[in-house]
């Protein structure tokens, strides 16, 4: 039995602003069905003032997942989107009393789903499932938790323990593969030690490129910008050859037996492909 | 209404009578059932009265049986017994759907160089017979496999299990804390070697169990430093639980009948009423092979805790095979292990009934269950989603 705060159990019972927004400004989205929560962000905002006039929200999860996601609503309505984005997942926590350490990830999502709705906002309205951003490293592949997220989870929340983090941010609560990196990262930021932004290499032409080369960024782009999203929904993908401009590969998991396969080869790796390294990139199904 | 207490897998309230037949022995006949003088000796007639009980239950004779802290002491005494008498063997067997106080020790084994095999199951929750007798070989030691499933009360063919180990020359020790007092379980009928049972499963109190070992079988004590229960575990006796055991053990035999003739009825009036009324629902577990008590049902798009919290509202106990009320953030191992989908596994729902649940129980539990989950759904963002996601299981 978790030792609930009065609040969670009050945003549980009685979530406020549950639902969908039908035309709504910006859509933020976290989690899946897989990892166990899940939770969906509609905005209405002012584009004069940037005021956030309204916000709902739907969320799969338990009793402290929905609390959190329900007082997130509560905090952000009549915030600018500036001011909405201060608000960390500590707020969250601190707002609803407190919550049970093991489920601090729980406002964790709420803020990464606030991220989103923001970043959908300024990019025109189109739903945006919240990602690490590109190029970091992901350290956790079960939750998909990136070294930057836990770095901010151990600045925000101060942490201490590998544990801590996996309260935090999920990353190592499944196969806990990743646990020693995330011991790794914990010195080096407790030590003070952060670290720099790995530097931009200048790339290549695709065309000019030797096999090995194609074969790396095309891999490269397939593990940082493909394979965590369709992870999402329990997918994956495969690279089994490249031929030109042909890349073949193969879709794996849940995406392997998806209707909506064709469109997920075509309207997102080949889109992803093009835009990262080539336009002249065409993918094809193994 | 009063508490409506659905989740007697979990544990079961003490008897009125057992907990009479327990009470002198707190503050009046305190004795230490070793000592030589009549006030503390004396205790070892009931002890001795209450380990018939027990052996009666699962048709041993008493001196097969020993008294100890529990099912999990039961389970790893047994194992590490069994292991100590075949020091050149270092092949073990179990499956992997078991309660952790015995997959946790095969983990533990594996790391320390045994060969672990964790024979799989299907989708129903059914043993996977082939792959077991895949497995087995003459280097292996020990065969660990549970009688009944603690979360979807599938029961495993035992008889069988056991049969196939002893070909192979291998010892067999079963886990039963969940079968035993709901089914009947015949020690000699099925041959086992060992059996773990526990006290608080049938009406009787906590911190106690009980390790059939069957006559002739060589055993090595788990816990040692006392000659109680003839050098095979040390320790002073805990003679109001024992009694206790006792009791619950006598009156569970007895009262044996009410799970096929009441509680049997009463589950699937439940399961079947709540699969009519709510969409997207599955029963999890083979429906033909299961405790009469048990009923596992996993409600799609929704997550388990929630669905525990809201019931909690109403006063009513089940629990869930979710990620979210363990702690931990994988859902049950049990549910991941018959390939239940995550979308299902999440939002499932432990039903286990006694003795003593009532046909209003049932009766409030369909009336308010659907309407909770109508309104968690209404919450969750995959409600709509729902086709797109089962056309791609």
């Amino acid at each position: 039995m978790w030792d609930y705060t009065d609040k969670v159990m009050d945003h549980f019972k009685n979530p406020r602003n549950v639902g969908e927004i039908k035309d709504a400004d910006g859509t933020g989205q976290v989690g899946s069905l897989i990892c166990g929560d899940a939770l969906k962000l509609t905005i209405k905002v002012n584009k004069e003032t940037e005021v956030i006039e309204d916000v709902k929200f739907q969320t799969f999860g338990c009793a402290s997942a929905i609390a959190s996601s329900s007082i997130l609503t509560e905090m952000v309505k009549g915030k600018t989107l500036e001011e909405a984005l201060k608000i960390t997942n500590r707020d969250i926590a601190e707002a609803l009393g407190s919550l049970p350490e093991e489920k601090m990830h729980c406002s964790v999502m709420g803020m990464e789903a606030l991220d989103a709705a923001v970043k959908s906002y300024r990019q025109g309205g189109a739903p945006v499932i919240f990602e690490q951003e590109p190029g970091t490293n992901i350290v956790c592949h079960c939750f998909n938790v990136s070294e930057q997220a836990i770095i901010q989870a151990i600045h925000n929340n101060n942490l201490k323990t590998v544990e801590d983090v996996t309260h935090f941010t999920k990353a190592g609560g499944a196969c806990g593969k990743c646990k020693e990196e995330i011991g790794r990262i914990l010195s080096k930021v407790l030590s003070c030690e952060v670290p720099s932004a790995p530097k931009e290499e200048k790339k290549k032409p695709y065309a000019e490129m030797t096999i090995v080369e194609k074969i790396k960024a095309v891999e490269e782009v397939l593990n940082t910008d493909i394979k965590p999203k369709l992870n999402l929904d329990g997918g994956s993908v495969e690279l089994t050859d490249i031929n030109g401009n042909i890349v073949t590969v193969k879709l794996l998991g849940m995406c392997g037996g998806c209707m909506n396969a064709g469109a997920t080869l075509k309207g997102f790796v080949e889109k992803t492909l093009r835009e990262k390294i080539s336009q002249d990139i065409e993918v094809k199904q193994a | 209404m009063s508490l409506i207490y659905f989740d007697n897998n979990a544990t079961t309230g003490v008897l009125p009578e057992v907990f009479e037949a327990m009470a002198p022995y707190f503050t009046e006949k305190y004795g230490n059932a070793s000592s030589m003088h009549h006030f503390g000796g004396g205790n070892k007639k009931a002890i001795e009265r209450a380990r018939m009980y027990v052996a009666s239950l699962i048709n041993a004779s008493a001196a097969e049986v020993v008294f100890t802290s529990g099912g999990t002491e039961s389970d790893s005494s047994a194992i590490y017994s069994a292991l100590h008498f075949y020091p050149n063997k270092k092949h073990i067997i179990t499956s992997a759907v078991e309660h952790p106080a015995v997959l946790e020790v095969f983990k533990k084994l594996g790391k320390e160089g045994y060969r672990v095999d964790f024979i799989g199951v299907d989708g129903d929750g059914r043993f996977n017979m082939e792959q077991y007798k895949a497995v087995l070989d003459k280097d292996t030691a020990l065969v660990s496999v549970m009688w009944a499933n603690s979360e979807t009360g599938t029961i495993f063919p035992i008889k069988d299990i056991c049969a196939l180990a002893h070909e192979a020359g291998a010892l067999f020790h079963t886990d039963a804390v969940q079968a035993v007092g709901k089914i009947a379980v015949d020690v000699k009928e099925a041959g086992v070697d060992m059996l773990s049972c526990s006290s608080h499963k049938i009406n009787g109190p906590k911190g106690i169990g009980g390790l059939y070992i069957r006559q002739g079988l060589r055993f090595f004590p788990f816990m040692v430093g006392g000659h109680q229960e003839r050098l095979r575990r040390a320790g002073t006796e805990n003679v109001p639980a024992i009694v206790g055991f006792g009791e619950a053990a006598r009156i569970a035999k007895e009262t044996l009948f009410l799970y096929e003739d009441n509680v049997r009825i009463l589950r699937d009036n439940l399961e079947n009423a709540l699969l009519k009324a709510i969409p997207d629902c599955r029963v999890n577990g083979d429906r033909e092979h299961r405790l009469p008590n048990t009923s596992n049902i996993s409600f799609g798009y929704v997550e388990g805790e929630s669905i525990l919290m809201m019931l909690d509202e109403y006063d009513i106990c089940a629990s869930s095979g979710s990620a979210c009320t363990s702690g931990s953030l994988e859902p049950s191992h049990v549910l991941m292990a018959m390939g239940v989908p995550f979308q299902f596994a999440h939002g499932s729902i432990r039903f286990s009934l006694g003795k003593f649940n009532t046909e209003e129980e049932v009766e409030q539990v369909i009336k308010v269950l659907p309407p909770i989950i109508k309104r968690l759904r209404e919450i969750s963002p995959f409600h709509g989603e729902k086709r797109a996601c089962a056309a791609r299981q």
